[in-house]
């Protein structure tokens, strides 16, 4: 196979801000290039973005390609997946990792298509191994590990017969660590070549809320699950977070039956975090909210049920109704700290 | 008036799964799962029945998967779809999202004359939200995911509101595209009754070669006729009704492989029980004040 040994990821960037999703790939990417000896390289797209260009050093970028336009100023499917379309088949690049957010997942897919690549979404971790797969040996693999199938299960995916490895991973997931010396400036720039295909989707208009939720930087976390059968005993998650300092936090399953918005959903399809203490309610535990939550430092969980599977992670387990549980725990917390 | 496809798949009930489906060992036995319409795909077939209602057309449902899957082509016809096609043949198994798109856009270009199509953002057995946009790309066509609402569509083109990190924004694109839509966006219309008495007994061909095989007074191409005049036969492509490169179908077309399936045991573990008394919750508080997490 024909390829050259790179990592290659898309610095995805809004309004002209960076993504914290693309330099914590970065981060993984550098480690992935140094087990394969080769090389991690940013791809940057946008307008006026050389700055962003810059910055991808820090995280282990040995090299960007840079292509800037004023009408790439935003994120763009056709425009987008064009030239990285373009640069994946002149120079093949062994892996290439995307983000797993709206863009990512709307660009990674249609390049994966045009290059008959092999892409898993959502992956929870990355390693590269040598891989004894139908007998064959294949030297230094992208294993793309995901929970499947519900969360029931976790899957080690590979794509061993085809040059580029592609895959997408959520925000959160791999830890950023900059460097300690970031790696000397080399930019490339690739010229971008206009088409009027480029231009059959436009963007009229564009609103984004700069008071996101960043539970990601929140030390506590109150989360509420299914298990709280109502929006109602919900509300008990928000007085039990508002009392003792915390961020409001739900399941898939509260934010399915809304419960709680979306931008506050953890795990595996939501937001992946680390904090302090994270405290459970009412929630089962099944493999897609782990992923999102078990790296935090201490784990509180309060369910009904003795047999669910988050008391195998968790640090402190009470069995209990959480109508009662938390009114006497507010109780209890403010006798203590007040 | 607007033709629209819409793409929809059979799933494995996975958000739903009870004791009745645990194996002894705490893993999930997966064919116990009931199967069930992605509902993501149903939202998407509902905003495709809208778009008729208001410009007129015609609205197809098509599905990939094992002959079963024929039943979500039922519940289409039951919520209003002109026409069914289900996509089916054991040479197409094993796909992951590169070959199944590949197939689907076979198949899409063979049926032709469509302005838009239809489908769930993913599908709750794998979540990859990729056949969407991998279809579109075979078929070289723009498209347009994360759908909020459509707002506005004219001779050849269409506005549409989608969700884009942090906020959304509103596009404009030109016809044919490809649309995939958000599970929140319109609440699926249920079963006309009148549609239910028409169309329950619609089979596809595998259906109808079943009961050939099983009564020996029954011919196959007289039933498929049969079906076809009383507007009953769900149309259905095998690999040899399609003009496909066998190497880029089913497993041979897949380049993802899985290398290794750890089942996810589910059972009892060993933290630091704390009772629900006032004792016990006192005695949780100081240690975490000792862990320095508060106060």
């Amino acid at each position: 196979m024909n390829f050259k040994n790179e990592v290659w990821v898309f610095i995805e960037q809004r309004d002209g801000k960076p993504a914290d999703v693309s330099f914590e790939l970065l981060c993984k990417g550098h480690k992935l290039a140094q087990e394969m000896n080769g090389k991690l390289k940013s791809i940057v797209i946008g307008d006026g973005v050389e700055e962003i260009a810059k910055e991808t050093f820090r995280f282990g970028a040995d090299e960007v390609l840079l292509i800037e336009h004023p009408s790439l100023k935003n994120y763009r499917t056709l425009p987008y997946s064009r030239i990285i379309n373009d640069l994946v088949k002149t120079i093949i690049p062994r892996i290439v990792l995307f983000g797993a957010t709206v863009i990512g997942r709307d660009l990674a897919p249609r390049v994966a298509s045009h290059t008959k690549s092999g892409l898993t979404a959502d992956c929870t971790d990355l390693k590269v191994s040598d891989v004894k797969y139908l007998n064959n040996e294949y030297p230094k693999l992208l294993l793309q590990i995901r929970p499947a199938f519900g969360g029931n299960i976790i899957a080690t995916i590979i794509t061993p017969d085809v040059p580029t490895q592609m895959a997408t991973v959520r925000e959160g997931v791999m830890e950023l660590i900059p460097l300690e010396k970031p790696n000397e400036i080399k930019i490339t720039r690739i010229e971008y070549k206009t088409d009027p295909v480029d231009e059959l989707v436009q963007i009229i208009e564009q609103h984004r809320e700069n008071n996101k939720v960043n539970l990601k930087a929140a030390p506590i976390i109150v989360a509420g699950g299914y298990g709280l059968s109502t929006k109602e005993n919900f509300k008990l998650v928000e007085e039990l977070a508002h009392t003792i300092g915390g961020e409001i936090a739900g399941s898939r399953a509260a934010v399915d039956a809304g419960f709680v918005t979306p931008d506050r959903q953890v795990g595996q399809t939501g937001v992946t975090v680390r904090p302090k203490l994270y405290i459970a309610i009412g929630i089962s535990g099944a493999i897609q909210h782990r992923a999102g939550m078990q790296e935090s430092n201490k784990i509180i969980a309060i369910n009904t049920d003795p047999e669910a599977p988050i008391f195998d992670i968790a640090h402190y387990g009470i069995v209990g109704d959480a109508t009662e549980v938390i009114p006497s725990f507010i109780e209890a917390y403010k006798h203590k700290l007040k | 008036m607007f033709n629209s496809i819409v793409m929809v798949k059979q799933v494995p009930d996975t958000a739903n799964i009870s004791g009745k489906v645990m194996k002894d060992d705490g893993t999930v036995n997966r064919t116990k799962l009931p199967a069930i319409f992605n509902h993501e795909d149903r939202v998407a077939l509902e905003l495709a029945l809208q778009v008729k209602e208001k410009y007129g057309g015609k609205v197809i449902a098509v599905t990939m998967g094992p002959p079963r899957a024929s039943d979500v082509l039922r519940e289409c016809l039951y919520m209003g779809v002109d026409e069914t096609y289900l996509v089916s043949d054991r040479k197409f198994a094993g796909a992951d999202t590169l070959a199944t798109s590949y197939v689907l856009s076979e198949v899409i270009k063979k049926i032709g004359n469509y302005d838009f199509i239809f489908a769930g953002r993913q599908a709750i057995d794998g979540d990859t939200a990729q056949v969407g946009p991998q279809t579109a790309e075979k078929l070289g066509i723009p498209q347009i995911t994360y759908t909020e609402e459509i707002l506005e569509i004219s001779t050849n083109r269409i506005r549409i509101k989608r969700k884009i990190d942090g906020g959304y924004e509103i596009v404009e694109s030109t016809l044919p595209v490809l649309i995939t839509v958000l599970k929140d966006v319109v609440d699926p219309r249920p079963f006309s009754s009148k549609r239910v008495m028409a169309f329950k007994s619609a089979r596809s061909v595998m259906d109808l070669e079943k009961l050939a095989e099983e009564n020996s007074l029954l011919y196959i191409d007289k039933l498929i006729h049969e079906y076809k005049e009383k507007n009953l036969l769900i149309n259905t492509f095998t690999m040899d009704d399609l003009n496909l490169d066998v190497q880029r179908c089913g497993i041979n077309g897949s380049p993802t492989k899985v290398h290794k399936v750890e089942s996810v045991v589910l059972k009892g573990g060993n933290q630091i029980k704390i009772e629900p008394t006032k004792t016990g919750l006192n005695h949780l508080i100081d240690q975490l004040m000792t862990d320095h997490i508060f106060g």
